[in-house]
């Protein structure tokens, strides 16, 4: 798979990689992104956030906004007309902060003028007085006897338990190590946005970029106060969103100024306030205890996990399960004993994002078992192997993995892969940095790393996960065509273009049409947890089953009325004239699809069948480090996934690509620096995610072990790629340098000589900008 | 800094642009960018707004030929420019060679840096002269995988898809040897 993969078929079917049904108006500028959408007459609407990580609200005073021309509405807590909170799995965030803030960039009110401008003056406007207080900046002293509590109840969000087998194991060799993990962004390109708009009957739509409509749809009627039904949402044109849409930014906000002011209201995000406005990948704190037989086989893992969660829950408890049931790794251990916590703090509030958990358990455990093949002077792939997790291994939780789990083949693929060529010495543009350095390159030396992860497919616990979809097969001009709706979110992974090949493939037919996304149809879950085209997949074929036993009822054919049996498709069953005939009325189906069920976590010791699929990949990094300038260059990266099946195998390329791209930023470069509670470098200044020319060759191998429980045997291939891949990095760089890296993102300044202070202390070079000392980022007049 | 108070004296100036092709009069407050002229003003949203502050690349145009982040230029700096956007860049229904590109190398996912990508590339196939990674300075460079990445880095693409990215550009502008 290291050559491109390149068709010139339109109309693909499983297995092909067909053109983006969006991809022509994605390049001429005409597809409408949320942030594009436009009405005349519609108002702006903007938001005015907390300076501060923790205070009091004193007092607030609107006359000053209320009074400016242009401005129509001016709004707080108390004019939430309905529930004032909201969340994923608890409504405990303010939809306007109500008594107090809790983090920095909380929303306290808003705004809604003829002009976006306007709209943010006034907002500057308000005047609020704050009573600051400490802020709880620290996860493991959250969980400390006395800490002042962020919400009634205490800090502790949750504490997942795993035990198996003895807890009091012993080994020949034993490695410990302490490990942290940053706070990365997701940094989508294409900030929060959208347009709500009042509607007659007292309702409001809602057009906006996000990751799963159903659950955005519950919590802004809550807010406001109306029916389910009096909201309709559909989806706006996404750019990007890799978790960080699956929380609700705008959306409440935007219809609260739409219903207020009975005008069209936009939303728009800066990308100084989209870095406030979602949710961040938590850091962690991880503490990991390796047994070992001398012989080389796992004996027991101890491990604590302590995931920052900041102010609100958002979705921390399934991160915090997922670290927790997934944080030994793709690993044969008999014995665990694993505590996972996610907690409340006065840090930015953190949730989904790509590889949800199960990212920063790969960093402790990755490095722990390159420091265990070191203490056992073993060679780290061939130690892995002899650990490798197998079809029929059972994880700590008791779980039987019951599909292809070829972990030992993953990384012998990625081993034997050939080594880059050597970097020419004599080419200054190789270098780290490249050419401008003020050294030529004298103190750089070459790593070789390795990373292989594990990743839950779909919901879990016991979660009711399902997706609607509704197929209509129809003549239209004479042909018969399809029509496909389901309210799954198109993020850029390609699930459009799966749909219609999956229709295609299933029905004969080659006109496929996928309707937008919008909730006037059952919910088909979020797209996250590498699911979709495995849950809203399976949704639409089985649409595409059942239109299929209407067609060969109508036909007369016995095999009708038993949509399990999958007989070819249509056009080849019946022949496209007696399609034609069959089709004097459109034939339709509506059909809500669930993957097998899951079961909840024993509390006591984390048992259960949590888990639909297991994903895994494995990844070798090369890299040239410069230990004078602390410059690091990822040369190439080798891979090897299991996707179960490639539905769209160039589809299938771009995330595996996109997923490396995230992993190395994690490694290298993406930081967002909390200091007290507050955020430094909200910019793309300094907040550096990977350019083109950090990006590495890719070499690439894929294979296809059909899962028998998963449609078309198919195995979730989005977030895999963005876990292993940072370990494999820094393992890399700890092979060039010596250096035991125990923090990531790695930094300039822990690979040269002088060692600096562990922690968010960033220099002063990074309090930047427009909005220096960043301690009133949405004050207009700074 | 002070913002002007509500009701101060709004300046506007009359810009003359000439956006893909079209004479574009239109009054605007001097302060617009002209990213806020094309996307508020004209309607054309394809270019996009992605940082407003130079750093991601997503609103690259062409103003005169030459690659140009929208978000920083001042509208009324521009007067009489020829500038195009990503509306601009096929011919009719024909997409231009690097539209068609794109999407046959998969080289978008969400697509929302896209249209400063393509933009980006359109300038750098012919702006010629040297980069800080050609080793021959006498000449056009060759656009060599190293040069396109070297040109490319102020458009930033979070899909990560700079792999497909590369493989577009470098079909079109190796056009000829493309089958």
């Amino acid at each position: 798979m290291t050559a491109p993969t390149i068709t010139s078929i339109r109309a693909g079917r499983i297995g092909d990689s067909p053109q983006r049904p969006d991809g022509r108006q994605k390049v001429t500028g005409e597809f409408a992104y949320s942030s594009d959408l436009w009405l005349d007459g519609m108002l702006w609407g903007a938001t005015l956030r907390s300076p501060h990580p923790r205070a009091r609200i004193t007092g607030l005073d609107i006359t000053g906004a209320v009074a400016m021309p242009g401005v129509f509405a001016v709004l707080t807590h108390e004019d939430v007309p309905g529930r004032e909170t909201y969340g994923l799995e608890r409504p405990d965030q303010p939809v306007l902060a109500i008594d107090q803030i809790r983090y920095q960039g909380e929303p306290v009110a808003l705004v809604a003028a003829d002009h976006p401008e306007t709209a943010r003056r006034a907002a500057g406007r308000i005047r609020v007085s704050y009573r600051e207080e400490p802020p709880l900046a620290d996860a493991r002293a959250a969980l400390a006897p006395g800490a002042p509590s962020v919400h009634p109840g205490g800090n502790l969000v949750r504490h997942v338990r795993v035990r198996r087998g003895d807890p009091d194991a012993r080994a020949a060799v034993v490695v410990t190590g302490e490990y942290e993990v940053g706070m990365q962004d997701q940094a989508f390109l294409g900030p929060e946005s959208g347009l709500a708009v009042p509607a007659a009957d007292g309702g409001v739509d809602l057009f906006v970029a996000t990751q799963w409509l159903h659950v955005d749809r519950d919590q802004v009627a809550a807010s406001l106060g109306l029916d389910p039904d009096l909201v309709r949402i559909t989806l706006g044109g996404v750019g990007g969103a890799f978790g960080a849409r699956e929380d609700l930014s705008m959306q409440i906000h935007a219809c609260l100024l739409a219903l207020h002011t009975g005008k069209p209201v936009k939303m728009s995000y800066s990308r100084e306030e989209s870095f406030f406005g979602h949710v961040h990948r938590h850091p962690a704190s991880m503490r990991y205890e390796h047994g070992c037989s001398a012989g080389g086989r796992l004996v027991y893992v101890k491990a604590d996990i302590v995931l920052d969660g900041g102010a609100y829950m958002s979705s921390s408890p399934a991160v915090a399960a997922n670290a927790a049931t997934l944080g030994i790794g793709p690993y044969e251990v008999p014995n665990v004993v694993m505590d996972s916590y996610a907690v409340y703090t006065n840090n930015p509030p953190c949730g989904a994002m790509r590889g949800f958990g199960a990212v920063q358990a790969c960093f402790g455990y990755e490095s722990q078992m390159d420091k265990m093949a070191a203490a056992l002077s073993m060679d780290p792939v061939e130690f892995r192997v002899r650990n490798a997790m197998r079809e029929g291994s059972v994880m700590p939780t008791g779980q039987v993995v019951d599909s292809a789990a070829p972990v030992a083949e993953l990384l012998r693929l990625v081993r034997d892969r050939p080594p880059p060529p050597a970097r020419d010495t004599g080419d200054l543009r190789s270098l780290p940095g490249g050419v401008s350095n003020t050294t030529h390159g004298e103190a750089v030396v070459r790593g070789v790393g390795y990373g292989v992860s594990i990743k839950n497919v779909g919901f879990s616990e016991g979660f009711d996960d399902y997706s609607t979809a509704r197929v209509r097969l129809e003549l239209t001009g004479g042909e018969p065509s399809a029509q496909v709706h389901t309210a799954a979110a198109e993020v850029g992974q390609g699930l459009v273009t799966v749909l219609e090949q999956i229709v295609r493939s299933e029905l004969g037919v080659e006109r496929v049409a996928v309707l937008p996304a919008d909730t006037t149809i059952g919910s088909a879950g979020s797209s996250s947890a590498s699911r979709q085209t495995y849950v809203t997949g399976g949704a639409v074929r089985a649409a595409c089953a059942e239109v299929r036993s209407q067609l060969l009822a109508r036909a007369g054919d016995p095999a009708a009325g038993s949509p399990g049996n999958r007989p070819p498709g249509l056009a080849g069953a019946a022949g496209l004239g007696d399609l034609v005939a069959l089709l004097g009325k459109p034939a339709e189906a509506t059909v809500t699809w669930r993957h097998r069920p899951t079961a909840p976590l024993d509390p006591g010791t984390g048992q259960g069948q949590a888990h639909v699929q297991y994903a895994f990949a494995a990844h070798r990094a090369v890299v040239d480090v410069d230990t004078e300038l602390g410059l690091v260059k990822v040369v190439e990266i080798a891979t090897a996934q299991d996707v179960g099946k490639a539905m769209n195998p160039q589809a299938v390329e771009g995330q595996i690509h996109g997923g490396i791209a995230q992993g190395l930023g994690l490694a290298v470069m993406e930081e967002i620096q909390v200091a007290g509670g507050v955020v430094r470098n909200p910019s793309f200044t300094d907040y550096l995610i990977p350019t083109i020319l950090d990006m590495p060759p890719v070499r690439l191998d894929m294979l296809e072990l059909a899962d028998p429980h998963a449609p078309y045997g198919l195995r979730g291939v989005g977030e895999p790629p963005a876990i292993s891949s940072t370990p494999a990095i820094v393992a890399a760089i700890r092979d060039a340098t010596g250096i035991p890296l125990t923090r990531i993102p790695v930094r300039p300044e822990h690979l040269t000589a002088t060692q600096p202070d562990e922690g968010p202390d960033p220099p002063s070079a990074m309090i930047m900008g427009r909005n220096a000392p960043h301690r009133v980022p949405f004050d207009p007049r700074s | 800094m002070t913002a002007p108070e509500a009701g101060d004296q709004v300046h506007t100036a009359t810009v003359t642009l000439t956006v893909n092709g079209e004479s574009r009069a239109l009054e605007v407050d001097t302060r617009t960018s002209l990213l806020d002229l094309l996307r508020e003003h004209l309607g054309l949203t394809g270019s996009k707004k992605g940082c407003d502050h130079g750093q991601c690349g997503a609103c690259t145009v062409l103003i005169g030929g030459r690659r140009a982040n929208a978000c920083l230029a001042l509208a009324v700096a521009h007067d009489g420019a020829e500038v195009t956007t990503v509306e601009g860049l096929a011919d009719g229904d024909a997409l231009h060679p690097l539209q068609d590109a794109f999407i046959r190398y998969d080289a978008f996912q969400c697509g929302y840096c896209t249209p400063g990508q393509l933009c980006s590339a359109a300038g750098m196939l012919t702006e010629g002269g040297p980069s800080a990674v050609t080793a021959d300075l006498t000449g056009d460079p060759a656009l060599t995988p190293g040069e396109i990445r070297e040109r490319m880095s102020g458009n930033l693409c979070r899909c990560g898809a700079y792999v497909n990215i590369v493989r577009a550009v470098t079909a079109v502008s190796t056009a000829g040897t493309e089958p």
